[in-house]
């Protein structure tokens, strides 16, 4: 289980080129929320928008393509988009809401739909959570050290990746990296507990490991995941091919989270040893020791 | 606690296994309607004003699901009887004896005893009370109810989501304590304010930016920077719905998995 429940995992991407172009990988994320604003399955949806610095991401309501588009590609930093769904409901007035969340938001907004303590009339707006994969994120703080490091300055950065063991950064006229080795210390420190790689509580999950360059893995999970993901492809939005099973497709992306939950169990063992607290059970509580409890 | 609701569902002689939940639904629909009492201590009836806006369900719980057997507001009854549940809405003046009084007396008289909103959980924005007013400028010190009785179980919020309402009338019905275990455990959550982020959160390493707090903050206390939360403590009313909902403060992971399906 250390993927998740899912109902399918494919290999895909959009057929769309200007979102080829743009997206950080198969463009998944972009192609389905353009579809469902299309088809009116969502009426805007949150994303992780340019915001005053280069690379500092700020949440925004997208309600067209465009402003989808805007916020495509990966940035390696904070993007604090469940802020944004109150706003999104409330001031916007959306009643059918899409929202893209890295693994850690994903599970606030679920907690949030299953325990809504303060948050009235939200839980039942969220449509549509495209989950995406993630092993770490860093503070800003650290990107601007690491683009230093890297001898870039901000402005000129296309786009940034992690892959093969470097952080890539591409300009207009190079590609650079940096050992991940090198990267160590940069990350948030609260994502060393974290045991959720491949966002097992969205109801679409994407990434780009376990697929090849250009490609993106799909995991369909909940109904409604599946029923959306299912009519973009119906409607020729997106592409999809049988993943590949083996050592540069699944195998990899089973290696990968099963390396993140083991080291995340150790930190959680290792803190509740030292009696500093921590949400998750310890390895000796759970049947699973890899599971997200 | 677990007893209690068992007693107060007529499940009390069979030991928790064999009570499968369609067993509990049934003792459910066959026992009388339970008996629920509402006490309005120093709080604004924002909470019973929430638990009706559950306009789809309301008639079918007021009529069908339970009996409102006392409360200012709701029933015209002036001697508290004997209730199963009661919710108690705000906090307690510790200056004014008749709510000192109907505390206690609510406490004699239910089988579980609710705090009902963050005023009676937490204290909320009580907390910042401290008299000089008149016509009673001796009315300073406000309380959460924890601190006078012993109480069963706490629904935070200011007010509680109408949603929260109902899912926890519904557990309670159907016995469902899983549901019911994190509303038990906030019942030590009583000294709250949003620079919990910081000292439970933040400083324990644990923050992972999210924006759920800030989402959450019933006031707008809390904004985002640099992917923290940052509180600006005059807006701050004590309710403890941030902390709450953080999902790194306690984590339902079983229950949501069931709720998706997964
Ligand atoms: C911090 C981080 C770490 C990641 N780590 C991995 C990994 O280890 N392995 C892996 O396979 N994939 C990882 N990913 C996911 C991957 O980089 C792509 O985001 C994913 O494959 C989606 O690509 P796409 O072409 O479908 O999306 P696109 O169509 O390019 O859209 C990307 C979407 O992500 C949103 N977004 C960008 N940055 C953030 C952010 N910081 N927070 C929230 N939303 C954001 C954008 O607004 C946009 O909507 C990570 C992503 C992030 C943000
Ligand atoms: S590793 Fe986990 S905690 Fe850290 S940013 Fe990614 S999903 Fe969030
Ligand atoms: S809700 Fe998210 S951003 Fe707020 S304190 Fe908790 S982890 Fe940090
Ligand atoms: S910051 Fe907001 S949510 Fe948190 S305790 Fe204060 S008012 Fe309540």
């Amino acid at each position: 289980m250390v993927l998740g429940t899912y109902k399918e995992v494919v290999t895909a991407r959009s057929t769309d080129k200007e979102i080829q172009k743009i997206a950080q990988d198969g463009g998944i994320v972009s192609a389905l929320f353009c579809y469902a604003l299309d088809e009116k399955l969502i009426d805007g949806a949150v994303v992780a928008g340019p915001g005053k610095d280069f690379w500092k991401p700020e949440p925004m309501v997208a309600m067209s393509s465009d402003e989808i588009l805007a916020a495509a590609g990966t940035k390696y930093t904070f993007s604090p988009n469940v802020w944004m769904l109150k706003k999104a409901v409330r001031q916007y007035g959306l009643e059918k809401l899409g929202t893209v969340a890295i693994p850690c938001q994903t599970m606030g907004i679920r907690k949030m739909q299953s325990y809504p303590f303060g948050v009235r009339f939200l839980a039942d707006k969220i449509a549509l959570i495209t989950g995406i994969f993630c092993m770490e994120n860093f503070p800003f703080t650290s990107l601007e050290t690491l683009m230093a490091k890297m001898g870039v300055s901000p402005e000129l950065v296309e786009k940034m990746d992690i892959g093969k063991g470097k952080f890539w950064i591409h300009t207009a006229d190079e590609v650079l990296s940096l050992p991940l080795k090198e990267t160590h210390g940069y990350e948030q420190s609260g994502c060393k507990v974290c045991l959720d790689y491949v966002s097992e509580l969205s109801d679409v999950a994407t990434g780009s490991v376990g697929s090849g360059d250009g490609w993106s893995t799909v995991f369909t999970r909940t109904d409604a995941g599946e029923t959306i993901f299912k009519a973009a492809v119906d409607a020729g939005v997106i592409e999809t091919k049988a993943v590949n099973e083996g050592k540069f497709g699944l195998e990899m992306l089973t290696k990968l989270a099963t390396q993140k939950k083991e080291k995340a169990m150790k930190e959680i063992d290792r803190r509740k040893a030292m009696g500093l607290p921590v949400p998750y059970k310890g390895s000796s509580e759970k049947e699973d020791p890899l599971a997200n409890v | 606690m677990l007893a209690k609701i068992k007693e107060f569902l007529g499940m009390e002689a069979k030991p928790e296994e064999l009570a499968s939940k369609e067993e509990v639904e049934k003792v459910a629909e066959e026992k009388a309607k339970p008996r629920i009492g509402y006490v309005h201590l120093s709080g604004c009836t924002g909470d019973v004003m929430s638990l009706s806006e559950n306009y789809d369900i309301l008639a079918e719980l007021l009529t069908n699901m339970v009996e409102i057997v006392y409360g200012q507001t709701l029933a015209d009854v002036w001697e508290m009887p004997e209730m199963d549940l009661v919710l108690v809405e705000g906090s307690v003046c510790l200056q004014d004896e008749h709510s000192v009084k109907e505390l206690m007396e609510a406490r004699e008289k239910a089988g579980l005893v609710v705090a009902f909103g963050s005023c009676a959980a937490t204290g909320c924005f009580t907390r910042y009370s401290r008299g000089g007013q008149q016509a009673r400028p001796d009315h300073e010190s406000f309380v959460p109810i924890a601190d006078l009785v012993k109480v069963d179980c706490a629904i935070p919020g200011c007010p509680p989501s109408p949603e929260i309402i109902a899912k926890t009338v519904v557990a309670v019905i159907n016995g469902d304590m899983d549901y019911l275990q994190p509303m038990i455990d906030l019942v030590g959550y009583t000294e709250a304010c949003g620079c919990d982020l910081q000292y439970k959160v933040v400083n324990q390493a644990l923050c992972i930016g999210c924006g759920t707090c800030a989402m959450s903050c019933q006031t707008r206390a809390l904004t985002m920077t640099d992917g923290r939360p940052e509180l600006t403590s005059a807006r701050c009313v004590k309710c403890g719905i941030c902390y709450t909902q953080c999902p790194r403060s306690w984590w339902p992971a079983d229950r949501i998995k069931q709720d998706l399906g997964l």
